[in-house]
């Protein structure tokens, strides 16, 4: 296999030392960290590798040395990088070195206690990724397919590849914490070293940010065990619901709209009660140029006519409260828009609730109606349900009850469209109210399980969310090693939502396209916010 | 090292591919497809103007013209930022893996990376679409399963059907990772030459 040498961007242009990271045997990868500079004391930088493998459970070693030539050639240096290898034994050695002002590298891997094959080299074929160091430390792989039984567990680091990559830098933070302007005993070069801050506050920012993270992070794992993106998920969400809510509340108040609204809604009830009636009127005649029972037609139109009649009654009632409540509810909008739009769900509900019992008064005859008719066919027919086998089972049936039973039969047949006709206008009328309210509920389902702070993320630091890296071939000579430029791929902003998508406590449907209409064909009552756990009737 | 070829695919549009070749353990085969024409492009246009204009002189109003020509240029953005593929770059990198871009004429890059020890095999897969066209496939591990195939994921997904010129073996074969790569830098010669380097099939299917 090619050997894959890792070196982070950022000590491309530091000075010679040695090479301090991860060796991962099974891909044949060395995952450079950091370069120590000199001088430096063998024991100490030993020292500083086992701390960091106590904390992190990475185990780091010196991988090779770094030469990085300056004006005028210093064999001397060449010479006494060499004698390091026998200090630090390491298999592969790896030697890097770059030529000043020039994009010229050269690698080479020596391997000292492989027995020499037929014909191989000695040394390795040598490929050289460089990677962003502080990105791939802040990033986040996401697996393309997570398995359903796979625990995230704090297992030893993954050999998966390219995971192993981010896994070390990942846990080798305690590595970062000196840098080579820190005096310590280990002077070390790696993504800290660049870029020290011109400014004094913005140094001192960064200073103070350190303990202030700390802090929030302590009050947030107070709130709840969730992870840190699905917390500032949630937080995001809420504020935006206060936001928004608080703007309604500004809107409504600002020009006083709540006074006009107030009065228009009973003009509107009122109308939509007489829409009503003229329907009512409309079916007891002949609706559609259908000819209908005309008893029954009239028992049932009276009936719900009646019942229209109280409801306007209780309307003209409350007229004097609406503006009352409507200005509380208004008030409610400051808890969040969601609030107010399930407020408003729910009046819409009481204002139509006449809608609703019309509809079940239909539901329930058409049902009656269907149940009479089913077992009527099967007493025409022959047979019978058992109802303790849950089955059909033929039985023998007497002459007189044969008789009455066809014509009870015969009855239900031609009285079905008087009462399919009630159904049907009932039940649209009812899906109606329900499609409106079911809009509402979209609505606030999507307010709340939106992730916000993901999607701001990837849209501001889309390296933090990585599904994935990516190659660039940089220049290539002849005769030089393979370099390649390895970036983050982020997450697709699908994904993105997928993957983050806060559960919605909602109302799933429980029920399926065709079960939906098998029920409305047998006249059986819909309850469309009945949650799945809750107890059938 | 470069090499480039150019092909006709079936519609009779300009297809190229061009071969780098970085270092023994890394090659590219970019392949270009052909470019957007102005001459369909002018025939939508026209199309849904003409439509706009019927409309207007039924309904006369203006918004009919003003939202036709947002239409047309929203559309337009939207096909040449998600639907049309300028060109489609396949690099091989020895015991890292395999990357695939498609760049979009809007200039967007979308890339996926497969890394070596997740890719099972590379086969050649036939396909019928009014003829029988062959493409390249990478069948990737599942990590349940040993033995088993979790996803087939078809390499040059837009230029498939142009591709077809440019393979054309006389039978299937399941070829192992480097003799796909040999495969593909022959383009020119026969198949029947690889012999020595296919395996005898298994059953993967």
């Amino acid at each position: 296999m090619v050997l894959k040498a890792f070196f982070p961007t950022c000590c491309a242009s530091a000075d010679s030392g040695l090479l301090v990271g991860r060796w991962v045997p099974e891909q044949s990868s060395a995952v450079v960290l950091a370069v120590v500079h000199f001088p430096f004391i063998p024991l100490q930088v030993k020292e500083l590798l086992a701390q960091v493998h106590q904390a992190g459970r990475v185990g780091l070693a010196v991988l090779g040395t770094w030469c990085h030539r300056r004006q005028g050639a210093e064999e001397s240096l060449g010479h006494f990088l060499e004698g390091l290898g026998t200090i630090f034994s390491h298999e592969p050695w790896l030697q890097l070195c770059r030529e000043p002002g020039s994009k010229l590298w050269s690698c080479k891997a020596t391997r000292r206690q492989v027995p020499p094959r037929r014909g191989a080299p000695y040394e390795d074929q040598v490929m050289l990724v460089f990677y962003d160091q502080r990105k791939v430390l802040l990033s986040q792989l996401h697996p393309p397919a997570a398995l359903p039984d796979r625990q995230a567990g704090d297992a030893a680091p993954s050999a998966g590849g390219l995971a192993a990559v981010f896994d070390t830098v990942a846990r080798s933070e305690v590595l970062f914490r000196s840098d080579r302007f820190d005096d310590g005993p280990v002077r070390l070069s790696h993504w800290q070293s660049e870029g020290v801050e011109a400014s004094i506050l913005a140094e001192l920012a960064k200073r103070a940010s350190g303990p202030v993270c700390v802090l929030l992070a302590c009050l947030l794992s107070l709130v709840s065990a969730a992870s840190a993106c699905r917390k500032a998920n949630v937080l995001v969400s809420v504020l935006l619901d206060v936001a928004l809510g608080l703007a309604l509340l500004s809107w409504l108040r600002g020009k006083d709209r709540i006074g006009p609204l107030a009065e228009a809604l009973v003009p509107v009830a009122d109308h939509v009660a007489e829409e009503l009636q003229h329907l009512l009127q409309w079916l007891m005649g002949a609706p559609a140029g259908l000819k209908m029972n005309r008893a029954l037609d009239q028992v049932l139109g009276r009936f719900f006519l009646y019942h229209l009649h109280l409801w306007i009654s209780y309307i003209h009632l409350m007229s004097p409260f609406i503006e009352r409540i409507l200005w509380h509810v208004g008030l409610s909008a400051c808890l969040g828009l969601t609030v107010a739009l399930s407020i408003l769900s729910d009046i819409i509900a009481l204002l139509t609730f006449h809608i609703y019992c019309f509809y079940v008064y239909g539901a329930r005859l058409y049902c009656l109606k269907i149940c009479g008719l089913s077992s009527l066919w099967r007493l025409f027919r022959g047979k019978k349900w058992n109802v303790l086998r849950q089955r059909v089972d033929s039985c023998s049936y007497d002459l007189d009850q044969l008789f009455i039973g066809t014509l009870l039969f015969t009855i239900l047949v031609f009285l079905l469209p008087t009462t399919a006709l009630y159904y049907l206008v009932f039940t649209l009328l009812r899906l109606l109210v329900v499609a409106v309210q079911g809009l509402m509920h979209l609505l606030v389902d999507l307010i709340n399980s939106l992730p916000l702070y993901s999607l701001g993320l990837r849209l501001c630091r889309p390296y933090r969310l990585a599904a994935g890296v990516k190659f660039r071939v940089l220049e290539h000579e002849a005769g030089r090693p393979l370099r390649l430029l390895m970036q983050i791929n982020p997450l697709p902003y699908g994904r993105v939502v997928h993957t983050y998508r806060l559960p919605s406590y909602g109302c799933h449907p429980t029920h399926s396209w065709g079960s939906l209409c098998r029920k409305l064909f047998f006249g059986e009552l819909i309850y469309p916010w009945r949650q799945r756990g809750d107890k059938q009737d | 090292m470069e090499d480039e070829r150019s092909f006709s695919d079936i519609c009779g549009g300009r297809l190229a591919l061009q071969r780098r070749y970085y270092s023994p353990s890394c090659r590219e085969f970019c392949l270009s497809c052909p470019r957007l024409s102005l001459r369909s492009l002018t025939a939508v246009t026209c199309a849904v103007w003409l439509a706009a204009y019927g409309l207007f002189t039924l309904c006369e109003n203006s918004m009919i013209l003003s939202a036709a020509i947002f239409i047309t240029l929203l559309g337009l953005l939207g096909y040449l930022h998600f639907v049309k593929i300028d060109q489609e770059t396949l690099l091989i990198i020895d015991s890292l893996g395999i990357q695939m871009t498609s760049s979009y004429a809007s200039g967007k890059e979308s890339t996926t990376f497969i890394e070596m020890g997740k890719v099972k095999d590379v086969v050649i897969n036939e396909a019928i679409y009014m003829k029988v066209i062959y493409y390249l496939c990478i069948l990737l591990e599942d990590p349940v399963e040993p033995h088993g195939i979790s996803q087939v994921v078809p390499v040059f997904q837009v230029s498939t059907e142009q591709l077809s010129k440019v393979f054309s073996p006389k039978k299937i074969c399941y070829l192992s990772p480097f003799s796909a790569f040999l495969l593909l830098l022959r383009f020119s010669r026969n198949v029947n030459s690889c012999q020595d380097y296919l395996r005898t099939p298994d059953s993967y299917f």
